[in-house]
């Protein structure tokens, strides 16, 4: 792989609550190669969200971000804030699980995509008129020319996405950042936007950072994934190796969570316990308590995110262990 | 196994829409969601049955007319044989004992003021389950069936996790010894780790209970992995009945075909750029004439918006409602 687009590195965020401070986001690293889809998989509260909100400075003052994200030989963390609002929605743009925080109610779909436009690149007015319309037609929006006149609420959840994705896409963005897009959208409807967004990934040629908690939705679109746990990030490497076998226990878990064909009303493999609260994260490897493979070290040293085969990375004390039980199963 | 035990024949179920005033002023006529309409389906002793569909395709509003939450505008549900509209005092009360609904948001369902013990001694007493004396000891035996520690009984839910108060749900609906257990959406509000133990004890549970379920949910892997039977909504119709295998091996709808087909694999080798389906839901206040799903339908020809599929047989115990016999899955474009 060439030079990443994007490298993170140590990223941490933390939030002032209720008189302490939590860690949400716990040192967390990763790349994005060019024309990558990079997925960011755990389940509620593991820290996803947080991760990308941090990345563009979207998230609530009082929050304390550290650590590094190179963009373009620049850090992303560091940079002065108009030169990240250049930054945001212009090379780098996000879309969110649901559209109407990201839609203005009040202003026709043209309006916001002309913004967009205006703001992001030398288009003149009739030049931004041609491509709003262009861009609805992208996004696979029917009857593009009619539609732009209307208002977000006139739209189904599913074009209130196709919508919002038009808006990021103005900019020609080198990345997207997609935080949920299709949690809340039916299957059929979720089909057709993650087709269409690798269907733009090709065309334009971005990378994406694609948040789910569905591990289907990354076995079916991603090129390489991140599994979160309590603010970190656990396993990472190509898709394809780490559902052939995971190493890290929690990865291993969530995969025997989920029912498959074949295991008709057999008992699940399920995971004893519920996620930690940030204000109780236990010491060592934090998914030591729900972990059948724990053991003292388990409780006392924190493991390092560090390769077990080229590219795939975790950070579990007994990953060969866990790489046995994977086969086993 | 064979012996229908709940049954809806054609039941519909209409919800009006406030009228607006320039509807008033302009003589337009009074509008309704077309929730259920005429839904025919049997639920089985002993058996789970799942219903799958999109949102707003009917399914809680089918699971709240079986339990009758809901009264039919059309159509009738019988339990035992006997119309459940026609039950009332005593019958209506061993009716609402054997036929219990546990709901999609374990939040919304509890009360909170209550302890988990006073919420399973309300259910025990309004049914007078077990004399007095016997309700302590009764709400130990629930707890442990669910697997909650015996500690729980004197907390209140918000001191419960997500999959706890699931729990505590499952047991107040035990607690008066069902024969039915309708679960909407049981599991979707939880994490993917929690789901799998809510689903564990489901799935045993009803074997040591012998309960009948009908399982509604959205997921069509976690519908799979629990149902015997999968009946298939569209747009307030049962589209397609068929055992689980069948069904997912073999599907005969269009819809249903389209519906596994865009379904995220867990096999990241097997992948696909189309889309499955193309166009969005129609609205279940003006749905399209004929078979639903005409407008979306890569087979749809010159019957489909003119005349109404009725089930048909397609083979053991599988029905499906489209005009063509064997139609092959067709993806988007
Ligand atoms: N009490 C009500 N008043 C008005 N409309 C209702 C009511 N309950 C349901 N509906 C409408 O009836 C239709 C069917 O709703 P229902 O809740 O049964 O869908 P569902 O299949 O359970 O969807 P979901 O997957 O989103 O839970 C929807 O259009 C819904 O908006
Ligand atoms: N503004 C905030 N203040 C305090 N805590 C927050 C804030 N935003 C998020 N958190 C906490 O950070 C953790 C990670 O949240 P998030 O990234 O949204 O999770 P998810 O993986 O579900 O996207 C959660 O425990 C959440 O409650
Ligand atoms: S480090 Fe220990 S506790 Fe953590 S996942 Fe690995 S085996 Fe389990
Ligand atoms: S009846 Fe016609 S429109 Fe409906 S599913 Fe069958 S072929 Fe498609
Ligand atoms: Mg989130
Ligand atoms: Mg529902």
């Amino acid at each position: 792989m060439s030079a990443p687009l994007l490298s993170v590195r140590g990223l941490t965020a933390r939030f002032r609550a209720g008189g302490r401070e939590v860690t949400a986001v716990d040192d967390v690293s990763f790349d994005v190669g060019e024309g990558e889809v990079l997925g960011l998989v755990g389940e509620s509260g593991s820290g996803k969200s947080v991760t990308l909100r941090s990345l563009l400075r979207l998230l609530p003052s009082g929050a304390r971000v550290e650590g590094q994200a190179l963009w373009q030989g620049r850090d992303l963390v560091a940079m002065p804030d108009a030169r990240l609002r250049r930054v945001r929605g212009g090379a780098i743009s996000m879309i969110f699980q649901e559209p109407m925080t990201a839609l203005n109610p009040v202003l026709p779909v043209r309006v916001q995509i002309e913004e967009s436009l205006r703001a992001h690149t030398a288009l003149d007015r009739a030049g931004r008129r041609a491509r709003a319309r262009e861009l609805l037609d992208l996004v696979g929006i029917p009857d593009a020319a009619r539609r732009l006149d209307e208002y977000p609420h006139q739209f189904s959840g599913g074009m209130r996405q196709r919508a919002m994705i038009a808006i990021a896409l103005a900019s020609e963005p080198r990345l997207l950042l997609a935080d949920e897009p299709t949690t809340a959208l039916d299957v059929t409807i979720q089909d057709q936007i993650l087709k269409l967004i690798l269907d733009l990934k090709d065309r334009l040629g971005m990378s994406v950072v694609l948040v789910t908690h569905d591990l289907g939705v990354v076995a079916e679109t991603c090129s390489r994934m991140a599994v979160m746990y309590a603010g970190r990030i656990v396993e990472q490497g190509g898709v394809r190796e780490v559902f052939a076998s995971p190493r890290h226990a929690y990865t291993l878990g969530l995969l025997g969570s989920v029912p498959r064909a074949g295991t008709e009303r057999s008992a699940l493999r399920s995971i004893e316990g519920t996620p930690p609260g940030l204000a109780a994260i236990p010491p060592g490897c934090a998914f030591n308590p729900r972990c059948a493979f724990a053991t003292t070290v388990c409780r006392e040293v924190r493991p390092d995110l560090s390769p077990r085969t080229p590219g795939h990375l975790a950070a579990c004390h007994h990953s060969d262990r866990v790489a046995q039980a994977s086969l086993a199963a | 196994m064979t012996e229908a035990i709940l049954t809806a024949e054609g039941v519909s179920k209409d919800f009006p829409l406030p009228r607006s005033l320039s509807d008033r002023l302009a003589g337009r006529p009074a509008r309704a969601v077309h929730a259920l309409s005429g839904v025919t389906l049997e639920v089985r002793r002993g058996e789970t049955l799942g219903i799958v569909g999109e949102s707003g395709c009917g399914k809680s509003t089918l699971a709240r007319c079986l339990v009758r939450l809901h009264e039919v505008d059309g159509g009738r549900v019988t339990y035992g044989g006997t119309d459940v509209a026609t039950l009332t005092g005593a019958e209506r009360r061993a009716f609402n004992r054997r036929v219990q609904m546990i709901f999609q948001d374990p939040y919304g369902s509890l009360n909170p003021r209550m302890t988990v013990r006073q919420i399973l001694a309300e259910a025990l007493s309004v049914h007078r389950m077990v004399p007095t004396a016997r309700i302590p000891d009764r709400i130990a035996e629930l707890l442990a069936l669910v697997r909650l520690p015996s500690d729980a009984a004197d907390r209140h839910p918000h001191a419960f996790s997500g999959g706890q108060r699931q729990r505590i749900g499952i047991a107040r609906a035990l607690s008066v010894e069902p024969e039915v257990l309708v679960a909407d959406e049981l599991v979707s509000a939880l994490d993917v780790s929690v789901q799998a133990q809510v689903v564990n004890l489901l799935l045993e549970l009803q074997e040591r209970l012998r309960l009948t379920v009908v399982f509604v949910a959205h997921d069509l892997r976690l519908v799979r992995h629990i149902s015997h039977r999968v009946a298939v909504m569209y747009l307030g119709k049962v589209v397609e009945v068929a055992p689980t295998a069948t069904l997912f091996d073999d599907p005969r709808h269009p819809y249903t075909q389209a519906l596994l087909h865009a379904a995220p694999s867990l096999d990241p080798g097997s992948r696909s750029r189309r889309a499955a389906a193309r166009g969005e839901l129609p609205s279940p206040i003006a749905p399209p004439p004929g078979c639903p799903f005409n407008t979306r339908c890569p087979h749809a020809f010159d019957r489909c918006p003119a005349e109404v599929p009725f089930l048909t047989s397609r083979g053991p115990d599988h029905v499906a409602a489209c005009h063509l016999a064997a139609p092959r899955f067709e993806s988007a474009r």
